[in-house]
């Protein structure tokens, strides 16, 4: 007889969302009345635009001459070299980097944000919105509404405008307004607050532009679906210079972006395994961290029904990561349903393992990572040694670390 | 016939609106915020919301936010806020009762058990922000078997092809959300009102209850002519919060002034 209380894995893990929006149980419109009617018109213009050639055309067109896609793959010999010093004979994998840090902006979120800019026009809508952490996705907001004349609000934690200012500053350059959020930790999850807030006041001619994979549907699955350019870009260069696909794909996870776009056209690959990694703050052991898959449950918070940080009467908690851009309790809905299928492997990199991954790549590379992908650094440094010498390990680049330079020389007790 | 419908057939009866009131459990702590409970039908409040308080309160302006946030330290949870509902029903079987928030602390505590308790405590209606019909599958048959009525919110973004899915899984009354915005920000004009009730009115028999920046006597009784009642929240938690002292603390005269700001607007009602 089957065991009902085990999951039976779907035929394809590239059918989702359902048409409720959901991934399993994850997923859903979970938004007060005055947002339904513009999340169902955001729903409605998204599926034309999808048919839409010219729609496709002219994004793609701003990818190749206003981004620089496609990324480049790059062998990281001397991290591999490096790696396979301290391994058993025969082991060390070979490691590439898929070099989204190399996107005008600095990194991966300016592939969704072109996509949704190009969006709210066709939809008539003459402001836009959005949150940040980091301050990479305003930053790539900013920069699209610059391109396209459209005035632009970014809401970022009060917390998050102090240790990112290279990144506020920059905003402000391009034209749009920071409006520092003080409520709660006064991190990314704050700003997507008072970003929704804002937005169901201002919803006539307002487009909220949302940096990840998650919130109410279809957000998850158009993000995904726009940043899934990294994925396939990935795939024909692996098979290009190897002939065959990777054996693992390792990316970090805040709200999950980076990784659905990289993992999203493997996903019906059995050969090939998945890591993400979490931001284990100063340890999961500990209360400071933000690995929602891992030491969270499923919860509904910003719109969607997702893994998520919260104590035990519901009450959502504060993550901790030294990358704002991973301070985040919960996790896409569609990571959380791979994580329940058990499709995606997923695991945490603290801190301080981040920190030494940023240093590392740095030294042997030349290449300063940004501090969210130093944590999928971090995993790579500790399996690619476990793997056999002809497996090839693919890390997403996704961000660069220009904008974490203060952050870190603080970590590490220099003066600047 | 439930407290909810009784109350609003009594005032029918009667040729007037209903005053709504809406304070956070918990706030500035149990028992104050109990004490206020238990005056306002003395006061005149005609039905009872209860906002259940949460971290992300999406919906809710600073005000609403901060009270939250007084409410949580106070040691706020939904169990305590049944066992406040029930420590108020010892002493009032008439004045309905609706709790107002966001779903995750519903989740957490377990949908069906969360009815059975509510229901169990003397709760009548339930207002979930977050939970459109779209989702609402999840909560209408436990809620339905426990006779719990489920207030919809409409807003003015409700759409007439959208208005009758609304209000079908509507019962108890309609929650009118005046405006396009959040919780004590801005307020609507009455032309704005005098189109969009009557409009409400053409899907549906039930009462329907306007909220969102209704503050003072003479907007509620102006909206509770226009509507079947007249919801009130900001305001009253503006006052408490002004009562406070430096450390957030209640003073002796937070639930006279909280209590006498519900008399000015329940008179104003009766005088419309």
């Amino acid at each position: 007889m089957q065991d009902v209380t085990k999951i039976v894995p779907p035929n394809s893990f590239r059918q989702g969302p359902d048409g409720r929006g959901r991934f399993g149980q994850f997923g859903g419109r979970f938004v007060a009345e005055t947002l339904m009617p513009l999340i169902l018109e955001v729903e409605k213009a998204y599926e034309a635009a999808k048919r839409d050639p010219q729609f496709d055309a002219e994004w793609r067109r701003l990818l190749t001459h206003y981004v620089g896609r496609p990324s480049p793959l790059w062998h990281a010999e001397r991290m591999t070299e490096h790696l396979r010093k301290g391994a058993a004979p025969g082991k060390g994998a070979k490691v590439y980097f898929k070099r989204d840090e190399l996107n005008h902006t600095g990194a991966h979120k300016i592939n969704a944000v072109l996509g949704q800019i190009l969006l709210a026009r066709r939809m008539g809508k003459t402001r836009i919105i959005a949150e940040t952490g980091a301050g990479q996705h305003g930053v790539a907001t900013a920069t699209a509404c610059a391109l396209f004349d459209l005035p632009c609000t970014v809401f970022m934690g009060a917390t998050d405008v102090e240790r990112q200012q290279p990144n506020v500053f920059r905003m402000k350059l391009l034209g749009a307004e920071v409006r520092p959020v003080t409520s709660g930790a006064a991190t990314l999850k704050d700003a997507m607050n008072e970003a929704l807030r804002y937005w169901v006041a201002n919803v006539e001619d307002t487009y909220y532009c949302i940096g990840t994979v998650a919130g109410p549907h279809p957000y998850p699955a158009m993000v995904r679906d726009f940043q899934s350019v990294i994925g396939t870009e990935a795939r024909a260069q692996m098979q290009e210079a190897e002939g065959r696909l990777p054996d693992a794909l390792v990316a970090a996870i805040g709200g999950g972006s980076n990784a659905m776009g990289l993992f999203y056209p493997f996903l019906d690959d059995p050969e090939v395994q998945m890591i993400g990694v979490e931001a284990a703050g100063r340890g999961l052991h500990t209360e400071e961290h933000a690995a929602s898959l891992e030491k969270g449950r499923p919860g509904v918070l910003h719109g969607n029904r997702m893994y998520l940080l919260q104590d035990a009467d519901g009450q959502v908690q504060e993550a901790h990561s030294i990358s704002a851009g991973l301070d985040y309790p919960g996790v896409g809905p569609e990571h959380s349903w791979l994580h329940e299928l058990g499709r995606v492997e997923y695991v945490g990199a603290t801190d301080d393992e981040a920190l030494a991954a940023f240093q590392l790549c740095s030294k042997l590379e030349g290449i300063i990572p940004a501090l969210e992908p130093a944590h999928a650094l971090a995993e790579v440094i500790r399996r690619a040694p476990q793997m056999d010498r002809e497996q090839i390990l693919l890390m997403n680049l996704c961000g660069r670390g220009d904008k974490d330079i203060f952050t870190v020389a603080r970590h590490l007790g220099v003066e600047m | 016939m439930s407290r909810i419908a009784q109350r609003f057939a009594d005032l029918k009866r009667d040729g007037r609106g209903a005053l709504v009131t809406y304070l956070q459990a918990y706030d500035p702590d149990p028992a104050t915020s109990l004490a206020i409970l238990r005056g306002l039908p003395g006061a005149g409040a005609d039905v009872i919301e209860i906002g259940v308080p949460f971290t992300d309160p999406m919906a809710d302006g600073p005000s609403i936010q901060r009270a939250a946030l007084r409410a949580l330290k106070a040691g706020a949870t939904l169990s305590r806020v049944l066992a406040m509902v029930r420590d108020f029903r010892r002493e009032d079987a008439a004045t309905p009762v609706v709790l107002m928030g966001y779903y995750n602390p519903i989740l957490a505590y377990g949908v069906q058990r969360f009815c059975t308790d509510a229901a169990g405590s003397g709760v009548d209606g339930l207002i979930i922000v977050d939970l459109p019909p779209e989702e609402a599958d999840e909560v209408e048959p436990h809620a339905k078997a426990e006779s719990l009525d489920l207030i919809r919110l409409v807003a003015p973004t409700t759409d007439e092809a959208r208005l009758p899915r609304v209000l079908g899984a509507t019962s108890g009354f309609v929650y009118y959300v005046s405006i396009a915005g959040i919780t004590g920000t801005k307020s609507a004009t009455s032309a704005s009102l005098e189109q969009a009730i009557p409009r409400i009115r053409r899907h549906t028999q039930l009462p329907v209850c306007i909220g969102f920046g209704i503050r003072t006597p003479q907007q509620a009784a102006e909206a509770a002519r226009l509507g079947d009642g007249a919801v009130v929240g900001t305001a009253l938690v503006d006052t408490l919060a002004a009562s406070l002292d430096e450390d957030g603390r209640a003073r002796p005269e937070t639930v006279r002034q909280v209590l006498d700001q519900v008399r000015g607007l329940a008179e104003a009602i009766r005088a419309a």
